[in-house]
């Protein structure tokens, strides 16, 4: 009896704290631009910058306390946005946006020190948002390895198909591709379907 | 042309693995395993799959590896599930029989050194390998 009541009482108090939700994924998906619209929103400051550049976010960055108000009820996050998660790294792609032979270089090496940053990270977390893009193919093994990481660790996960205002979206095809998780599809760049992924994300709080 | 694509890809080598050459390893015995392979331009095509733990090991040792050597610019990983794809194998996970699904399995992992194997397209019910 007295552990159901601690059990009771301890989920009503840790979903009151700073509840860590991670943004993981592969890279130019829009994780730092979901995540600056969350904390622009609800802090009024973001927490990275975007660019079409990959690798862009190539340290893990993170905001504490931001609270989320959506249909009455409140959350508590700490938002963690991680570096896209790839398996090669190679100077020469950065060249092709107009970027300096040293910067990339430097960019390469910065961009392996984050994935690896990124992947320390997973076990901190006590949910985890893996944004995909919804133009691109699902199949990738980078996503099946992170959420086949997440499963195994036993972490809460909602999955976002972000980038829906392009033609080529397809928020079916991530669906099928993982059948057995929610997926909201929206556009951080856009600020589409925000409503359903806040009651997406609300959900995903509950299973912490 | 042929003779041009064929002068292209002259230099793959290709390591068939059992999974009876990784069974009774460590986790960082079967990722350095690979990797050597790797590292030596290999394309190595593992019967079963590794378990999400080392594939993300896999990732992050291939990371570290590109952060150390001029050269070497990662790997592409894929993996051929027969029933179900992708989803399928999460499926079986979360019921929990993924724990021992791994070399038991009927699924074929490739693992390619990125500058060998170029891209590797991937849907339920083809994979494509593209060499360079």
């Amino acid at each position: 009896m007295l552990k159901i009541f601690s059990r009771f009482f301890g989920g009503l108090f840790r979903r009151k704290t700073n509840v860590k939700i991670g943004f993981y994924g592969p890279p130019n998906a829009g994780k730092t631009s979901l995540a600056n619209l969350i904390c622009k929103d609800w802090t009024g400051e973001e927490l990275g910058t975007v660019s079409e550049v990959p690798h862009e976010t190539r340290a893990v960055q993170f905001k504490e306390k931001v609270e989320i108000e959506h249909k009455g009820k409140k959350l508590l996050l700490k938002i963690v946005d991680t570096p896209g998660i790839a398996t090669k790294i190679d100077y020469e792609d950065f060249l092709s946006y107009g970027i300096g032979k040293q910067e990339s270089k430097k960019r390469a090496k910065e961009a392996t020190q984050g994935i690896i940053e990124a992947i320390k990270w997973l076990d901190d977390m006590d949910a985890v948002i893996v944004v995909l893009d919804a133009s691109e193919n699902p199949y990738s093994q980078v996503n099946i390895t992170i959420i086949g990481n997440l499963l195994a660790r036993k972490i809460p996960v909602l999955i976002v198909a972000n980038k829906i205002d392009l033609r080529k979206a397809d928020v079916k095809k991530i669906e099928a591709a993982f059948p057995e998780y929610d997926v909201v599809g929206i556009s951080a760049k856009k600020a589409m379907n925000m409503s359903d992924f806040y009651d997406a994300l609300f959900k995903l709080t509950k299973q912490v | 042309m042929v003779v041009k694509k064929w002068q292209k890809i002259k230099g793959i080598s290709i390591h068939i693995m059992p999974y009876s050459e990784i069974r009774e390893l460590t986790i960082t015995e079967r990722v350095k395993k690979i990797l050597n392979l790797v590292l030596g331009n290999k394309v190595v095509i593992l019967q079963g799959r590794l378990r999400p733990e080392e594939e993300i090991r896999l990732i992050e040792d291939t990371m570290a590896m590109v952060d150390h050597l001029k050269t070497f610019k990662g790997i592409e990983l894929a993996v051929v599930e027969p029933n179900g794809g992708s989803a399928g194998f999460l499926l079986k996970m979360r019921r929990g029989i993924a724990r021992g699904l791994t070399g038991e399995s009927n699924s074929l992992t490739v693992i390619g050194p990125a500058s060998v194997v170029k891209e590797i397209k991937k849907d339920p019910s083809k994979i494509e390998v593209f060499l360079g």
